[in-house]
């Protein structure tokens, strides 16, 4: 094999497939989605794998590259190759549709579980709510807001996968932005959908997800907010079921 | 229920982790201390029997271990043996008055007039 190609080692088939190598010319600049992108089109068209805006906005090209999942689109081979070798498979704690394919079905259904829609308490007729830029909520739901639903924090957590059920990083830091949002009704309901056996308290504080989230955000620090917030179920004594 | 219970659970958790950071703290100053002279049975009790405050202070740090260990197993045998939450708080319950009991017992013996 040539010095200036790279051994690639590409997932194929569902859970119980297996990994195929392909050798892939090595270029400047070149992203682990440009080598993905180039097994697709010139070596073997039959390869699943999902990308679509190319420049890290749309959270759906994310797999697991040499072990660590990341966002392949704006991962070089640089960084991540080693030896001139390059692992890509599917998204880990998820089921596996095909090849690189991961189903993030479930992923998405806990970002509703754990309440992540925003519950308005105005109409149109209304004012608009006036949000000072600088006020603690507005800051703290500033930190978390710039999640695009990768899924790298997901596949990236031991909680995960020792507890199917746990609603996991971006869940819970979607759920701590709407708890930091001034205009949002459904407070109550959505710290208790987060303190369950599978919400906030089950995480264990090993910071994969912030050490992994392509845009650099920290649902560890999220999570210990919502942690402080459901105090007040303690503290008040508020069942709410 | 579920809620707040794990709530609850994680309040207890996290304080019986702050009374412990102390607790080992002054237990480790205590020995380094009390090697010093020589480390003996006698001079041990001498020290502990009938001594209110060290009476008190290894009732909170029995307390505060109890809680923590069953609370922190609970979580081990659900995440890592998969045990259901039942089991798992029968586990808790088990081993937080089997770890309060025997501590009781230890303080006590050393405490005694």
């Amino acid at each position: 094999m040539e010095v200036n190609e790279l051994r690639v080692n590409v997932w194929r088939g569902g859970a119980d497939g297996r990994f195929q190598q392909f050798a892939v010319p090595r270029r400047a600049s070149q992203t682990v989605l440009d080598v993905v992108t180039y097994i697709q089109r010139r070596l073997d068209p039959t390869l699943a794998y999902r990308f679509a805006c190319r420049v890290g906005m749309c959270g759906s090209c994310a797999m697991t590259v040499n072990g660590a999942p990341r966002w392949t689109c704006r991962t070089h081979v640089d960084r991540v190759a080693r030896d001139g070798a390059l692992e890509i498979a599917p998204l880990a704690n998820m089921p596996v549709v095909r090849d690189l394919v991961a189903d993030m079905r479930e992923f998405f259904d806990k970002w509703a579980k754990a309440r992540g829609q925003f519950t308005p308490t105005r109409t149109r007729a209304d004012e608009f709510a006036v949000v000072k830029p600088a006020s603690r909520q507005r800051m703290e739901a500033d930190a978390g807001i710039e999640c695009i639903g990768c899924g790298v924090c997901y596949a990236a957590c031991d909680v995960v996968k020792w507890n199917r059920d746990y609603l996991g990083p971006a869940a819970l830091n979607r759920a701590w932005t709407l708890a930091n949002d001034a205009r949002d009704g459904g407070q109550k309901a959505r710290l208790h959908a987060v303190a369950g056996d599978a919400g906030c308290h089950s995480c264990h504080t090993t910071m994969s997800c912030t050490e992994l989230c392509p845009k650099k955000l920290s649902p560890t620090r999220s999570i210990s907010g919502l942690k402080r917030a459901t105090l007040a179920i303690v503290l008040r004594g508020e069942d709410g079921e | 229920m579920s809620a707040r219970r794990e709530a609850r659970l994680w309040v207890v958790q996290r304080a019986s982790a702050a009374l412990l950071a102390f607790c080992v703290a002054v237990h480790l100053v205590t020995i380094v201390y009390a090697v010093r002279g020589g480390l003996s049975a006698a001079e041990v009790l001498s020290r502990t029997r009938g001594n209110f405050a060290w009476m008190a202070f290894y009732a909170l740090f029995v307390f505060a271990a109890a809680a923590h260990g069953s609370i922190g197993l609970r979580t081990v045998a659900m995440e890592w043996l998969g045990w259901k939450k039942s089991t798992a708080d029968l586990l808790m319950w088990f081993a937080a008055s089997g770890l309060a009991g025997l501590g009781a017992q230890a303080v006590y013996a050393v405490v005694r007039p």
